[in-house]
């Protein structure tokens, strides 16, 4: 029987309610008084020198309170990165200044010349028109492996070339690797580009900065995963402003999928300039200028090669991938394609020995940061197409090879320097091959061939990486934050929680499923327990919402805290039942003296907290509000079986999904209802890059896809109802929930099983095809099939 | 500037609109109802979506200019009085058809206008009525799932929320 309430329960979200009848609060609702807007001048070239910018006529423009250029700047720090790779002979990576707005050359398309201050966005937009930029256009670089060549433009003058960092995983492991693959019985290799997504959360980005000139305090509203380290690293690295004197305020935020984790040059726009003028500054994002000013994902090519003994046992694996970092570092740029993808490139396979290069490099374009599974879709896609194709090669089941593979033994050391604790891969495909009616596929691709079409099965597994951690491992590996979480729960005198979490919800639905873990450790009624997010005035220090970390990492320190809080109550307890503290049960908001009928309710316990009476004032303090920060030992590590069933028409390659399903092991489940929506949101995503979507520039460094024209977003009719099962559950051993995280695991599942689909589909047409690039377009199908 | 007047949600309201005013922007700032969003500036995400006169539009689409005098549904008007959700939008959080909620005030009016149109539309003619509608985080699974329930239809047999 599925549970009503508690751990395992699946109640209707509560913030639903605001968000259904147009209450919800996202920034731009907020109107701070006499705020005044910013219109950024952005670069339409990619790469120029800036001789000089006129902004005579454009300063006395009606409404126009200042205009800003790289020269206001120049005392100020830029926009820093925070993550730093050393590469594979032990250098640091090559790490470029970062202005605010830019100074001497803009390096892509979007990049911020001037930044106009008006009265009102028209004016401010008016103004913009009438600044004179005299550019003196320079070659743009674009690709990647261009970028490289002896010769090349440099994007950063003061760097040696346009290569930021050459990283090497596991270095010591290269030459048993080359080795093993001299000794191979059988190798595949498989060449392909993991395309350039644009994140496209609904909400575009928006930034109000605020300051107060009797308190010297400034406040930035923004649209952020993570308001303490927006704080942390705009006070400390671009603005010089403590943590006392600044608020980051992150309210109702619209979706971020990564791209709202980083800091942008737009917040210490707006922070610097309500300072300078002592008003607020709103800026709102246009989607237009989304397009060119959101950090981008993926952007990977990669060469992968696959060994196999006689008996198709996995011997070693080999990548060489390029990894487009963009004009400058975004924020956690450097660890996506490296720490992040590396560890990964075991995925759910006994392969002994690995080795993983990687070249960072710097082109002409937005830069590029983590998007939703961030490196994790990358190792998985290259691993998962790759096996595919050595089944194809060896014809052998693409499920018997890799099941044939699969770890099976936990705790399993990978040879990428990660430790799986749990995981039951053989159960998650045994899920997926009940769900998706393997037996009935044969027919159902006879029924298709009788009207003309292609049917195609692929499947795929994958393990995803949660929860990132501990913070002294991932210093070492080039962090420069701490990546624990925080959470204080206060309990008021009357009995109500609010918990105030680090953690930051933008769809994840925290407010109801982290109320579900506290009412069941206490035993009282969810609704007694409310959580408080994204304000850093309110919340203690934590690192907010990426990665699949809120429930594995979050939910651990909020455990935490209620534990202490379960303790100290216990003591009162004890004191007003007059019994041993040891002897003291709580069970269904009661706390009652074992082997008695003795009982005190929750509601009393805090009341004489606070109304500290007869209470044991010399042994513990009147109160009851605890904090924990949680440091997690292990990464956690989801895995599952995915399956994508397509039918493509041969007259014109348009593919379509039929079916699709997923089999997750997500450890113990919260709320069922919110896991089986975020695995539904993640298959949406990955099959939009599988079949869709695509950032592409033209050899100018002109984003060609800028808009919601151009930019193919899933819609309603590209994708079916997904197929979702949990059942496999193996808990996670290291954290107090047994959780794995959910967030990410439908993106980075889904885009093999659709291309392996894709590419099955086609060869049961005859077309000896092993690959196609995504986006999986008609063109490129078409293309594919007639050569 | 001009003086536009409209009845929205049954009241009737004023502001200052200058020609370019988008409807969208003077329900968000002039008025204050800031529960219809604004997503892109191409006309495709349908996060805006009101109705002018009974009917479906996307009010970045228009002009506030256009709407004087007309009759305006928002997504603020759809609940009673007392806040209690209507049956579209109850179906919405029973079966979890939103994350974010930023496409959502979008989906509930576009919905409604199928709905009205069309009581008991099929899974194929839902989401062939949500094309102009982006959502980038539900899959649009639980959102044609929630729409095909407000009309009444057993949605049982449609895998879990």
């Amino acid at each position: 029987m599925p549970k009503d309430s508690g751990i395992g329960a699946s109640p209707k979200r509560r913030e639903d309610v605001r968000f259904l009848s147009g209450t919800g609060n996202y920034t731009d609702d907020i109107q701070v008084n006499g705020q005044a807007y910013v219109h950024f001048l952005r670069s339409d070239v990619a790469h120029a020198k800036i001789n000089g910018i006129n902004l005579d006529a454009a300063s006395v423009m009606p409404g126009v309170i200042k205009i800003f250029t790289g020269a206001d700047f120049e005392g100020v720090g830029g926009i820093p990165c925070g993550w730093q790779v050393t590469d594979r002979h032990g250098e640091p990576m090559q790490e470029p200044a970062h202005p605010v707005l830019a100074q001497g050359k803009v390096r892509y398309v979007g990049d911020q010349i001037a930044a106009v201050v008006a009265e009102t966005l028209e004016q401010a937009r008016d103004a913009a028109e009438a600044i004179e930029v005299d550019l003196e256009e320079l070659p743009a670089v674009v690709d990647m492996k261009a970028a490289l060549a002896e010769g090349a433009t440099k994007v950063h003058d003061d760097l040696t070339s346009n290569l930021c960092y050459d990283w090497g995983f596991v270095e010591e492991n290269k030459p048993a690797v080359d080795a093993a693959f001299e000794a191979a019985a059988h190798v595949t290799t498989l060449e392909l580009r993991n395309n350039r997504l644009v994140a496209n959360p609904m909400e575009p980005r928006v930034a109000i900065g605020d300051f107060n000139r009797a308190t010297g305090e400034s406040t930035l509203y923004t649209t952020s995963q993570n308001p303490h380290v927006i704080r942390l690293l705009m006070g400390a690295f671009v603005l010089g402003i403590p943590e006392h004197k600044l608020r980051v305020v992150a309210p109702d935020v619209g979706g971020g999928f990564g791209t709202k984790i980083f800091h942008y040059a737009e917040e210490a726009f707006c922070t610097f300039a309500a300072k300078a003028l002592n008003r607020a500054v709103k800026w709102t994002s246009t989607r237009s200028e989304a397009f060119i000013s959101d950090a981008h994902g993926r952007d990977h090519v990669t060469k992968i090669e696959l060994a196999l003994d006689a008996e198709n046992n996995f011997t070693a694996l080999r990548t060489d991938t390029y990894a487009n970092m963009g004009a400058y570092l975004s924020t956690f740029a450097p660890s996506v394609p490296t720490w992040l993808h590396g560890t990964l490139m075991a995925g759910n396979y006994k392969t002994p020995l690995i080795y993983v290069n990687v070249k960072a490099v710097f082109t002409n374009t937005v830069p590029v940061d983590a998007y939703r599974g961030a490196g994790r879709p990358e190792a998985t896609y290259q691993l998962e197409r790759v096996i595919d194709k050595a089944a194809r090669e060896l014809g052998v089941d693409p499920i018997a090879l890799r099941r044939q593979n699969f770890i099976t033994e936990f705790p399993y050391a990978t040879p990428v320097a990660v430790e799986y604790d749990t995981g039951d891969y053989n159960g998650t495909m045994d899920a997926l091959e009940k769900m998706a009616d393997l037996s009935g596929f044969e027919a159902r691709r006879k029924e298709s061939e009788a009207r003309g079409k292609l049917r195609g099965f692929g499947v795929n597994c994958y393990i995803e990486a949660c929860g990132i951690a501990p913070s002294n491992l991932v210093g070492q590996l080039g962090a420069r934050a701490g990546l624990y979480e925080s959470a204080t729960v206060r309990v008021n005198a009357t009995g109500g929680i609010v918990v105030m979490t680090g953690s930051h919800s933008h769809g994840q639905g925290h407010e109801t499923s982290f109320p579900q873990v506290i009412a069941e450790m206490i035993g009282i009624d969810e609704s007694m327990v409310e959580i408080e997010h994204g304000d850093t005035a309110n919340t203690p220090m934590g690192m907010g919402t990426y990665g699949s970390r809120s429930i594995a990492v979050g939910g651990s320190a909020m455990v935490r805290a209620t534990e202490k809080i379960i303790a100290k109550a216990k003591k009162i307890a004890a004191h007003l039942m007059e019994a041993a503290e040891a002897d003291i049960e709580l069970k269904d908001g009661a706390f009652s003296v074992a082997g008695t009928d003795k009982s005190v309710a929750w509601g009393d316990v805090t009341l004489a907290a606070y109304v500290p009476h007869n209470y044991p004032l010399e042994d513990i303090e009147p109160g009851l509000e605890e904090t924990a920060f949680y440091d997690p030992a292990n990464f956690t590590y989801p895995s599952g079986a995915y399956a994508c069933e397509v039918e493509v028409d041969p007259d014109t390659g348009k593919v379509t999904i039929e079916a699709f399903n997923a089999a997750d092991d997500f450890g113990n489940i919260i709320n069922p209802m919110i896991v089986d929506g975020q695995v539904h949101g993640g298959i949406g995503q990955g099959v939009g890059q599988a079949l869709l979507e695509n950032a592409a520039y033209d050899e100018n460094g002109q984003l060609l896809s800028a808009s919601y024209m151009d930019y193919a977003m899933p819609r309603a009719s590209d994708v079916p109802f997904y197929g979702v099962d949990h059942s496999s559950q193996t808990p996670c051993t290291h954290n107090p929930l047994g959780v794995k995280g959910c967030g990410e695991a439908g993106a980075i599942g889904s885009p093999p099983a659709v291309v392996n689909a894709v590419v099955d589909a086609l060869r049961s047409g005859g077309h000896d095809i092993h690959h196609i690039d995504m986006p999986v377009s008609p063109s490129r199908v078409w293309q594919a099939m007639n050569g | 500037m001009s003086q536009v007047t409209m009845t929205v949600n049954g009241k009737e309201m004023s502001g200052d609109a200058e020609g370019r005013t988008l409807l969208s922007q003077f329900l968000r700032e002039t008025l204050g109802l800031t529960g219809t969003h604004v997503g892109c500036d191409t006309s495709q995400c349908g996060a805006c979506v009101v109705h002018v006169d009974g009917v479906a539009v996307k009010a970045c689409t228009m002009l506030a200019m256009e709407a004087d005098g007309a009759s305006v549904d928002t997504i603020e008007g759809q609940a009673a009085p007392d806040g209690t959700l209507n049956a579209l939008q109850q179906a919405f959080q029973d079966h979890h058809g939103l994350q974010c909620g930023f496409c959502t005030p979008g989906m509930i009016m576009s919905a409604a206008d199928l709905l009205k149109n069309n009581p008991t539309p099929t899974e194929a003619e839902v989401r062939h009525h949500l094309e102009g509608n982006i959502c980038r985080c539900t899959g649009y699974h639980n959102i044609v799932k929630a729409i095909m329930a407000a009309s009444g239809q057993d949605v049982s047999s449609i895998a879990a929320e």
